[in-house]
């Protein structure tokens, strides 16, 4: 079964996200940008899918400027065996990028298509769930285990509540949670070996999907900040203040 | 303009979630509450009574008894053909099932609304909630998922809509259920609590969280949360992880006990209305978010505080 992996360039969960000055978005200029970490760890549950022998073949995609193919590098490093660059400088709504998904996904034919559960720059939580009504797959989103068995996946979820269990037939569709797995790093030998395997470039015109975005940002804004508040010398002084705010009686 | 909610329910009562969502809703037109689920008769009557519901639409049906996104996706859009905005509460739930009504009426969500400024105009967090962004949708109808703790509730009582029997088509064979470990807790639920004690990696193992955390907030009447860190660790369950991937709480007081502050977790508590950190190091980023701050060992600490209250 082959295994399609679409992975998204964000900002590094490390940096400190600053809105620009002129309230357009969030300055991206010049800062550490890397793989977002949801789609790390849905690299790596294909891989070892793949060395478990459920998966026979892991293809990564990203849509994105052509700066995206250092993720897609990544992936290929990690262990990923080919690459599709869906080029686009402009930016691509979950939308649209769930659309030009389901192109591939009908080119490729996978048996699953494991997704990051959300990207943590635009936080939509979207793009999975949108491909699964697009194919009329099965979706196990926030998935913490993914065993397959014959035809079908059983995917647990973190939910609200606890964990949720359910099957899907297979093809289907998986969104990762944090506790999925914890991915690994890629060696040096394993990132040598990654430049020269294949990656493909795209564009949306390609597929004929058209990406025109249906939100524009009137205006990006920092929220507003918590005034800064005093440090308590010990117990005492701490439980008198939670009887000022009356916390406690 | 008219708007169907999702009601989040356990079938026999509705979720405070769905509240929030309908006070949301209300702000772009008539409400009409959806209720799917199976043998949830005790849900429909309990949104039926929710203040600003005009009517309640029922569909019962053992396909949409797990609220499988496969089942009810197609059966909401179907129903959008006669509604101008679908709302859900941005529960687990919401978000599984939302996008795919989304993309099945090519219409691009709006995740997480904070407010409704116009017909067609939100604001969202983005960048774990580091930013706020204010956006227009160009689609005909709207599907918005909605922060719980950037609404006021709408009353559960005091409202008096009719409940219609609706059917859709059921199941789709795609997916089915298999099995929940739901945790019963006597503690107030994370997200409807008032106080709130929460603890970090430094709590060092399962034991001690249970065993430093757990009479605090008992003491308080407070609800348990956790850091990713703890979770990961197995020191408290998934569902305990408030921040930017897991819940997201506003509560009058958040404790937040051997916690650094990350960004990701500060994505999830940073709108309570006081917080209160314990921390050994005190340049933790925690305290620049703290009203009261105290540092110091979280092993001497909160013994005596809980004894102390
Ligand atoms: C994609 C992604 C998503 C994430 N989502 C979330 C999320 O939703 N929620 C979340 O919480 N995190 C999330 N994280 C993780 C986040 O970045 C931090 O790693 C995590 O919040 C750290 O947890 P912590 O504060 O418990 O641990 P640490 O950062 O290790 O902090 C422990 C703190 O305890 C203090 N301490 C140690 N010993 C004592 C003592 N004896 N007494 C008092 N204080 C003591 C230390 O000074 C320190 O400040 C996410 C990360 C990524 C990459």
């Amino acid at each position: 079964m082959k295994v399609l992996v679409p992975v998204k360039r964000v900002l590094d969960y490390n940096v400190k996200p600053r809105v620009k000055a002129d309230g357009t978005g969030v300055d991206l200029a010049n800062v550490k940008m890397s793989m977002n970490p949801f789609d790390e760890i849905a690299v790596e549950e294909a891989i070892r899918l793949k060395e478990k022998g459920v998966a026979t073949e892991i293809v990564v995609v990203s849509i994105g400027e052509q700066k995206a193919q250092e993720t897609l590098r990544t992936a290929l490093a990690m262990g990923a065996d080919r690459a599709i660059l869906i080029v686009s400088e402009d930016k691509v709504e979950p939308l649209g990028v769930a659309k030009l998904l389901a192109k591939v996904a009908e080119a490729e034919q996978p048996g699953l298509v494991i997704l990051g559960k959300q990207a943590i720059d635009d936080d939509n939580n979207q793009t999975g769930q949108m491909l699964g009504a697009l194919l009329g797959w099965g979706q196990g989103t926030f998935a913490s285990k993914v065993e397959v068995a014959g035809d079908s996946v059983d995917v647990t979820r973190e939910v609200d509540g606890g964990l949720e269990t359910v099957k899907l037939k297979t093809p289907a569709i998986v969104t990762t949670d944090l506790r999925l797995n914890e991915p690994r790093y890629a060696s040096l030998p394993n990132i040598m070996k990654a430049k020269s395997k294949p990656l493909e470039q795209k564009t949306p015109a390609d597929y004929g999907v058209d990406v025109t975005p249906r939100l524009t940002t009137v205006k990006v804004e920092e929220p507003a900040k918590r005034q800064a508040g005093v440090k308590v010398a010990d117990v005492d002084e701490l439980v008198g203040k939670l009887k000022t705010l009356g916390v406690v009686a | 303009m008219s708007v169907l909610v999702w009601v989040e329910h356990d079938n026999a009562s509705v979720k405070d979630a769905t509240l929030a969502a309908v006070t949301a809703a209300g702000k772009l037109g008539e409400v009409v509450a959806l209720v799917a689920g199976q043998g949830a008769q005790g849900a429909a009557d309990a949104a039926a009574k929710i203040a600003g519901v005009s009517k309640v639409l029922l569909a019962d049906d053992a396909a949409y008894g797990h609220a499988l996104a496969e089942n009810v996706a197609p059966l909401i859009a179907e129903l959008m053909s006669g509604y101008d905005a679908f709302v859900a509460p941005a529960t687990t739930t919401g978000k599984n099932i939302a996008p795919r009504v989304a993309a099945l009426l090519d219409v691009m969500q709006v995740s997480e609304v904070l407010s409704v400024e116009s017909a067609d105009t939100f604001t969202r967090p983005i960048y774990a909630g580091n930013a706020i962004a204010t956006v227009k949708s160009s689609d005909a109808k709207k599907v918005l998922t909605i922060r719980g703790t950037a609404f006021d509730k709408a009353a559960a009582e005091g409202g008096s809509a009719s409940v219609e029997t609706i059917s859709g088509k059921g199941d789709t064979g795609l997916s089915s259920f298999v099995g929940a470990e739901i945790a019963k807790s006597e503690r107030p639920e994370l997200t409807s609590a008032k106080i709130i004690v929460s603890g970090g990696r430094a709590l060092g193992s399962g034991e001690q969280f249970h065993a430093l955390i757990d009479p605090l907030a008992d003491k308080l009447g407070a609800a348990v949360g956790a850091s990713r860190a703890a979770v990961d660790a197995g020191y408290a369950p998934n569902d305990y992880q408030v921040g930017q991937t897991g819940k997201i709480v506003a509560p009058e007081v958040y404790i937040a006990v051997g916690i650094s502050g990350a960004i990701q977790h500060l994505a999830g508590m940073k709108d309570s209305k006081v917080i209160i950190a314990i921390n050994k190091d005190e340049d933790a980023p925690i305290f620049q978010v703290a009203d009261v701050g105290l540092v110091g060992d979280l092993f001497k600490i909160v013994p005596e505080l809980t004894e102390k209250l």
